[in-house]
């Protein structure tokens, strides 16, 4: 017996360019249990992990699997060593069948040593798997990659990594694209692995859900090793003081702002086979809620108003005027923005730098003419990321250098710097951190208070519930109801107009 | 640490400009002649065709794009001309007919691209082919003679002692430079390289600067076209030809990325510097032609390679 660990990683440091990152992390794994791993955006989690995955090469410390210390030097050796990762960032392959994307690079030969994939085994064992966690109704083996939705994105990749048959499975954040629905389908799947007694480092920012799953927490902050409690003795205050280092106000501020005239309202939305007479209105300085399950047609909506998506029919007023808004720059002189689900994809360009994310939608502001201001746009942009309280050494950073969260963060500085009439924020606190929720919330309800109307798509049931003064309720592309006053506090109403209800 | 990652940054725009000062002083050592005034003129002329073409390329490649047409409209630039200064055109309004012309080129290389949804390489393909097959048609396959002496200005006359292709190649490049780095245009560009959608959603009309991105291009090969028929006194349907592959290298060891959005334009000026330094040099020390095409390629690959090793490719 080689000690009662799987997985041990002790005295962990690395920095980038001069900037430590990590200095003595440390994750130690039992066979069989959940360890959830915690911490502020930027603290140091995903790091972590791609170290431990041979991603990149760590300055110091040791990682030990099964009593013998590793060094890996590709995801390949962790993978053929029995650790697989669920990465935080997905990267698909568009033009790859799902298939080929499960079994990327172990793909099964027609032939013993001969170059041709025996397409059919492919498939088959694939259909295997989504037969068995449910998911061969909405996936085919064979559909492309840049056919699904960012929620079945995610769904592949848990089940690639659980194809592995690994003894150590890390998540990172698997829940923050999923709604209700494949979030328990998750959790099935994360019960049968249990049971194999498989070791599972689960990162997520949602306090709900660690203390359902996991056994034991471990917290990073500022890239070092904060402690290890067992959840059964641990309270939520005392994880998130670990995490940030002081207390926090724990709930959703109230809303307080006074509901002013309709801002925005849209007539009759269709775009066929996607959704259909959409009618919704929303006040000035309000939050109206739109739940319903990922696919629902929520984020389509939105993205038909703000004209990055073709719309069939439908009418537009904004203050009581028509409008029509035929590509985003219109939404944009209008001042209807929308900060994307899908950072990566919509949200930001990832090689550039943390100003030119923020400005690129603002030079009405920023620019004479055709000639950038740059002084005027370093301050903006200075400003409204420190609002946000981005994690970053200085504007002039790659996004892509950023966390997860602190990306997020430059989505929401590029949309406030454009002084919305109307907000539409989809899935806002995807992936943010407790603090930086908070924050989050109470610039929500700033906003409204200026008498900015906010449309807040959520998968996030609590989130919604607290933050919503009214709820509208998508499912199949259809609007089922809406919802206010005490009706907007039940979960089980909401839930069942999403499942389609009456 | 801003600072070192400055450092990483500055080497990397210096590594390409100590290239450049090893072949001027290796020259100078060696040769007797690379230094007078005539070869260094010479030099610069050669580099200013190229140089121009590399500016347009630098906006293409950065939208993620790549023009190949650019040699075929330099020749139908040239036979243009020719044929309408044949006929006793002005030659200022010859030009600006050309211009015209070529700028319908780019926008149907734009239009397929950015509207229809052709992939660059095969739309720039196709309308290279056209392009050189309407040049030769339009000929009959014969060059046009060109006796007009104040077009051949253009490629043969001075101004204030320096020959106009060089200067025609700094208001290029400055003009280029100008655009890229303090212009919202610039900021797009660089933006529809990096992530298209996103820019979209950022109410970047990205159809429309990419359209203009491929006239720029091809305005760029109006410019060359000018400048070679009036050096050469033709224009010659044949012009031009494989000139794409010049421009496209001096980018590509510049450093900007062939998937967009990273790059500059200082690099590419460095870029064709040491292209042009290094094909005169090899002629000067009588190298032939086939080992400076080996020469030439193998630029490229050290050139490419160190670059991403500076950005750190590895972590
Ligand atoms: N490739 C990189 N180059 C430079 N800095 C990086 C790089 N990757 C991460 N960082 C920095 O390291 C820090 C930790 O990042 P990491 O992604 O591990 O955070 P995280 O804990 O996963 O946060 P989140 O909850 O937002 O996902 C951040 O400040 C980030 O900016
Ligand atoms: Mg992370």
């Amino acid at each position: 017996m080689a000690g009662k660990y799987v997985l041990e990683a002790t005295g962990i440091a690395k920095s980038f360019s001069g900037v430590t990152v990590l200095d003595g992390a440390e994750l130690c794994i039992e066979p069989g249990e959940l360890h959830a791993l915690m911490g502020e955006n930027g603290a140091g989690k995903s790091t972590l992990m791609k170290i431990i995955m041979g991603i990149y090469t760590k300055d110091a410390g040791k990682v030990v699997l099964d009593g013998k210390e590793v060094e890996f030097k590709s995801a390949r050796d962790a993978l053929d060593a029995g650790i697989s990762m669920i990465h935080q960032e997905l990267s698909p392959i568009p033009e790859m069948t799902v298939a080929e994307n499960v079994f990327l690079g172990r793909e099964q030969k027609k032939f013993k040593g001969l170059p041709f994939v025996d397409k059919k085994e492919l498939n088959r064992k694939t259909q295997e798997l989504l037969k068995e966690y449910d998911l061969d109704q909405f996936i085919s083996p064979t559909m492309k990659m840049k056919d699904l939705n960012i929620a079945q994105i995610q769904m592949m990749e848990i089940i690639k990594a659980v194809s592995y048959n690994s003894k150590v499975i890390i998540m990172d954040e698997p829940t923050s694209s999923l709604s209700e629905k494949e979030t328990e389908t998750l959790f099935r799947i994360i019960d049968s692995l249990r049971k194999k007694n498989v070791g599972i480092i689960y990162i997520s920012h949602r306090m709900e859900e660690v203390f359902q799953l996991a056994d034991r927490v471990s917290v990073l902050r500022d890239g070092q090793f904060i402690g290890c409690v067992k959840v059964a003795e641990a309270s939520r205050e005392q994880l998130i003081n670990m995490m940030v280092g002081r207390e926090l106000e724990g709930g959703y501020p109230h809303n307080t702002a006074k509901k002013g005239d309709v801002v925005l309202e849209l007539k009759d939305f269709t775009r066929k086979g996607v959704f259909e007479n959409v009618n919704l209105k929303v006040h000035a300085g309000e939050i109206l809620g739109m739940a319903g399950l990922v696919g629902a047609g929520r984020s389509e909506v939105m993205k038909a108003l703000v004209g990055y998506d073709p719309l069939d029919s439908g009418e537009i007023y904004l203050e009581g005027q028509k409008i029509t808004i035929k590509h985003p720059n219109d939404a944009v002189k209008h001042h209807i923005v929308m900060a994307s689900e899908d950072r990566k994809e919509l949200g930001l360009v990832l090689c550039r730098s943390i100003k030119e994310n923020v400005s690129l939608q603002n030079f009405d502001k920023l620019s004479k003419g055709s000639f950038i201001q740059k002084l005027k746009e370093r301050k903006m942009a200075g400003e409204y990321t420190e609002k946000m309280a981005t994690k970053m050494n200085g504007i002039d950073d790659l996004v892509s250098s950023l966390s997860g969260g602190n990306q997020q963060k430059v989505v929401l500085a590029k949309c406030l710097l454009s002084e919305p009439k109307v907000l539409i924020m989809d899935e806002p606190t995807r992936g943010i951190d407790v603090g930086a929720k908070a924050a989050i919330y109470n610039i929500m309800v700033g906003l409204a208070n200026q008498g900015i109307a906010i449309i807040m798509i959520s998968s996030e049931m609590p989130e919604l519930i607290g933050m919503s003064d009214r709820i509208i309720v998508m499912s199949g592309g259809q609007v089922k109801g809406e919802l206010e006053g005490a009706e907007a506090q039940s979960q089980q109403t909401i839930m069942n107009l999403a499942f389609g209800g009456e | 640490m801003t600072q070192k990652k400055d450092m990483g940054k500055i080497l990397r725009q210096f590594g390409l400009v100590i290239v450049a000062l090893i072949i001027i002083v290796f020259m100078s050592f060696t040769s007797d002649v690379f230094l007078t005034s005539q070869n260094i003129i010479n030099i610069l002329r050669q580099i200013s065709i190229n140089g121009i073409l590399a500016v347009g390329m630098t906006f293409v490649i950065l939208t993620g794009g790549i023009d190949l047409s650019v040699g075929s409209v330099v020749a139908i630039t040239g036979v243009i001309v020719g044929s309408l200064l044949k006929d006793g055109t002005n030659w200022f309004i010859a030009s600006l007919a050309a211009l015209a012309i070529s700028m319908v080129c780019g926008a149907i290389n734009g239009w397929l691209i950015a509207y229809v949804g052709f992939q660059p390489f095969i739309a720039t393909l196709s309308t290279m082919t056209i392009g050189r097959g309407f040049a030769q048609v339009y000929s009959n396959g014969k060059p046009y003679i060109i006796s007009d002496p104040s077009f051949k200005v253009i490629g043969q006359g001075y101004f204030l002692g320096i020959p106009v292709p060089i200067i025609l190649l700094v208001i290029f490049c400055v003009l280029g430079l100008v655009v890229l780095s303090m212009t919202t245009f610039g900021r797009y560009v660089f933006a529809i390289g990096g992530n298209k959608s996103a820019a979209k959603l950022s109410g970047v009309r990205t159809q429309r600067v990419q359209l203009m991105v491929y006239v720029l291009s091809s305005i760029c090969a109006w410019m060359v076209g000018l400048i070679l028929a009036a050096r050469i006194s033709s224009g010659q349907p044949t012009a031009g030809e494989s000139y794409e592959m010049d421009a496209i290298a001096a980018t590509a060891i510049g450093g900007t990325s062939m998937n967009g959005g990273i790059g500059s334009l200082t690099g590419t000026i460095c870029g064709f510097v040491i292209l042009g330094l290094l094909q005169n040099s090899m002629n000067l020390m009588n190298i032939n032609s086939f080992w400076q095409q080996i020469v030439k390629g193998l630029l490229i690959i050290i050139a490419v390679f160190l670059d991403m090793r500076t950005k750190g490719k590895k972590n």
